[in-house]
């Protein structure tokens, strides 16, 4: 194990290294992304004016389902996890992932789920087009023959994701350095720590899910089906018993990356990093008892109504917490304001405004006005693009230098930055406002009454687009012709992996180190 | 803690975890075209996809296994390392856990909250004709509203709890017995490993895996009485979620006797393990341990109440 890389392709295909496998978690992330952003750009065509302009409502079904399960499931989440293969072994001081062989295997059923799921465009019957959360009887009494292979994508994606959960887990648990105690962890191993676990709690949930589906749609059973004593509702219920931890399996890992983030440029330690831990793992402990929260209007006893209201709004403290926590860092900090930090700050700002939209929709009575609204999409556009998607930019921008040895451009970067904070604002404000006039979701054609809020927002997406090409324009550049990155890269960088090269050897921490 | 001269073993390149991809995604992809061409009565070849795709799949973990077996034996493992696989099938289980639960929910659902729900108010007075809903639910709301033209019919009979008096006659009282007692001679198996009597070893793990294949058969006998008297996979929720419960369990005995069989046979032909070195049989006798827990639950919430 002491020698360098293979050559040439089967050093990726063959591969057993957290570096490579990470490499190729988000180079595998990034082609998803502008994947997902492509389909995201055909609805925001289609949007741009009211009427039908370019492509069919069944069409345009299938690109707001595809545009969501693309980044949710091919876009962000292999994005955290290769920022975890790359990140968590370094900074624990472990010479690898716990099981390296598995951790390759994690990866490469990522690209046949997703060929499966793709390959549905292209056959008769079309892609799936029931949304992203695939709601019976949608999905199962009104679905085309299709679905029978969403459903295998996504049982062999649920594997792939369950697999890499389990090997963080047992890296974190098993390979940490003498010294590295858990209250000395950085806290991106902490949140991918807590990650972890909901994974594996709630994608075996999905797999369930989907098998009912199956057996609905293809052998007869009654699970969705009143006629036979089932009902839709148990759709909800079990999708969103998953689906609600998903979403905190997609921002935890960011409030660790902007943890070590702001730290740095701010030249202080996290403030209050013991709360940090706590108020991450009560975000993930509440985030088992909320779900019904997403069907305040499917007809829930009132009970149920208020039970999730208040479970709900209690999510905003530990939040809170963290946001605090991130200010106060800054506070009287010396600061500079390089690319990953202005991402930082962005997610901080946005996020928040996020978590706000989020609280009124908390509010039962409120949410029956919002609910498939535009403001929803709003909402959750505001915690996953400057959310997931600004702190993963912000991770690619700081850890590029220690994984590539070269410096990226900072005044491309930086302009990378203002594209994608103008885009993304103008892309997703005004769709709160066309939200609260009532605009619903996942509709191709509209009420002209929201039409200036539409076609303002389609001229922000095409601008945020524009902007992560960019990104990938700079990331290529640095790769092939960088600056030469210093070891320590950033003046006030601290922990285990700005103590190693940059690049970071093929093999690091073979030895461990002793950690204070 | 480890100590200084133990190296954690990072295997090298292995074109196992590609095969191993390429063998999931063959099988999922010739099974989703084959149940597609069920359901549309079409002729086609998925299932010779998926039998193809299965039967590598099954081939590359068997090189796999074989793989980690043998890094083992050439003493490559460290304590550390052992301690990553107890952590890895520890989560593996509880992910199964998780697994169960969705449809252990689901049943708690349809019972508490869906048929209730059905059978009061408008809902059944209006929509399904008064419908009233019993459990186990013999009369699905489509016969109770459609009566002879109805789709989704009820069972003809089902597999409750006849009454305590009535238990010996009662094959899921035999098959509670059977696989309760099974997690007794596994464990008295891993007691005899303990004291190095590879002997009784093998015979404990031997009826063990007995106890699961006579499991197995019953429960087989089970489900053909089941389709005989009219209980079946789609005659309503009743039919559903008793053959999807038992079922996934049933896969997962399977699974798990077929582990335990792996184990039997490398302990009698290759001898393998030793007090201080028997994961592969330790991970099995977990999962072991797991369904049986699992099998409880069913019986209390399947079959009894």
């Amino acid at each position: 194990m002491a020698h360098g890389p293979a050559k040439g392709l089967s050093r990726w295909l063959f591969t057993t290294n957290h570096k490579d496998i990470g490499s190729m978690y988000l180079w595998f992330s990034f082609a998803m992304f502008f994947m997902g952003g492509i389909f995201a750009l055909v609805i925001r065509a289609e949007l741009f004016q009211p009427g039908l302009q370019i492509v069919e409502p069944d069409f345009f079904n299938q690109m707001t389902t595809m545009h969501g399960l693309v980044m949710v499931f091919g876009a962000v989440m292999p994005a955290f996890v290769g920022l975890a293969n790359w990140m968590v072994p370094m900074m624990i001081g472990a010479p690898d992932m716990a099981l390296p062989r598995m951790n390759n295997w994690s990866f490469w059923i990522l690209p046949f789920a997703f060929a499966l799921l793709a390959s549905t465009l292209f056959m008769e019957g079309g892609a799936p087009n029931f949304g992203w959360t695939f709601y019976a009887p949608l999905s199962t009494t009104y679905a085309s023959d299709t679905v029978t292979f969403f459903i295998f994508g996504v049982h062999i994606m649920g594997a792939s994701s369950i697999m890499g959960a389990i090997n963080i887990i047992a890296t974190i648990l098993n390979m940490r350095a003498p010294g590295m105690t858990l209250m000395k962890m950085p806290l991106f191993v902490w949140t991918w720590l807590i990650t972890a676990y909901l994974l594996i709690a709630v994608m075996p949930v999905l797999a369930g899910v989907v098998t009912m589906m199956l057996m609905d749609i293809h052998f007869g059973t009654s699970f969705f089906d009143a006629a036979g004593g089932g009902d839709p509702v148990l759709f909800q219920h079990v999708f969103w018993f998953f689906g609600h931890p998903e979403v905190y399996i997609m921002i935890l890992p960011a409030f660790g990356i902007v943890s070590a983030i702001i730290p740095t440029f701010a030249r202080k330690p996290l403030f209050g990093y013991e709360s940090m831990v706590y108020a991450t793992a009560s975000i993930a402990f509440l985030s088992f008892i909320v779900w019904a929260h997403h069907m305040f209007t499917v007809g829930i006893p009132l009970t149920g109504e208020l039970v999730f209201m208040y479970a709900t709004m209690l999510i905003a403290v530990p939040t809170g917490v963290k946001v605090f926590n991130w200010v106060t860092t800054m506070w009287k900090g010396a600061m500079t304001f390089e690319t990953p930090m202005l991402f930082s700050i962005a997610f901080v700002i946005l996020f928040t405004i996020g978590g706000f939209s989020g609280l009124m929709l908390a509010i039962a009575p409120a949410d029956f006005q919002y609910h498939d609204t535009y403001f929803v999409v709003a909402h959750f556009h505001y915690v996953l693009v400057p959310g997931a998607i600004f702190s993963i930019t912000a991770g690619v921008y700081y850890w590029l230098p220690k994984w590539s040895g070269k410096m990226y451009n900072e005044v491309m970067g930086k302009t990378h930055f203002w594209l994608a904070f103008i885009g993304l604002n103008v892309t997703f404000f005004p769709m709160h406002f066309s939200g609260l006039a009532g605009m619903p979701r996942r509709i191709p054609d509209y009420n002209p009454l929201w039409a200036d809020w539409n076609m303002i927002s389609s001229m922000g997406a095409f601008l945020f687009g524009a902007a992560q090409l960019l990104f990938l324009y700079n990331v290529v550049r640095t790769i092939l012709s960088g600056k030469k990155a210093t070891d320590q890269v950033w003046e006030g960088a601290e922990g285990l992996e700005w103590t190693v090269a940059s690049p970071a050897p093929y093999h690091t921490f073979s030895t461990p180190p002793q950690v204070k | 803690m480890e100590t200084k001269h133990e190296i954690y073993y990072v295997p090298e390149q292995s074109k196992l975890p590609l095969m191993a991809s390429i063998g999931l995604f063959f099988t999922v992809f010739g099974l989703a075209n084959w149940i597609n061409e069920i359901s549309a009565d079409k002729d086609g070849s998925g299932m010779w996809v998926f039998i193809a795709g299965l039967a590598f799949f099954c081939y590359v973990l068997y090189s796999w296994f074989g793989t980690v077996i043998d890094e083992n034996i050439q003493g490559l493992n460290s304590a550390q390392l052992k301690r990553s696989y107890v952590w890895g099938m520890g989560w593996f289980i509880f992910s199964e856990v998780m697994f169960f639960s969705a449809f252990f929910g689901a049943l708690f659902y349809i019972r508490n909250i869906a048929l209730p729900e059905l059978s009061s108010g408008p809902t059944s007075e209006i929509l399904w004709n008064n419908f009233k809903a019993e459990w186990p639910l013999m009369t699905t709301p489509d016969q109770a509203l459609s009566g002879d033209k109805a789709v989704v019919n009820g069972p003809g009979e089902n597999m409750a709890n006849p009454g305590l008096g009535n238990w010996l006659g009662w094959l899921p009282f035999y098959n509670t017995v059977i696989l309760l007692a099974s997690s007794f001679t596994v464990h008295f198996a891993h007691t005899a490993l303990k004291r190095d009597n590879k002997k009784l070893f093998n015979i404990w793990l031997g009826i063990t895996v007995a106890l699961g294949a006579i499991f197995l058969c019953l429960q087989w006998a089970e489900y053909s009485h089941a389709y005989h008297v009219g209980l079946t996979l789609d005659s309503g929720v009743y039919g559903t979620t008793f053959f999807m419960l038992t079922g996934f369990h049933g896969l997962h005995v399977t699974m798990g006797t077929i582990m335990l069989l792996v184990q039997f046979l490398r302990s009698v032909f290759k001898g393998h393990f030793s007090h201080h070195d028997c994961f592969g049989f330790e991970a099995s006798s977990w999962y072991w341990h797991f369904v049986d827990v699992v099998w409880l639950g069913l019986f209390i919430f399947v079959y009894i109440l």
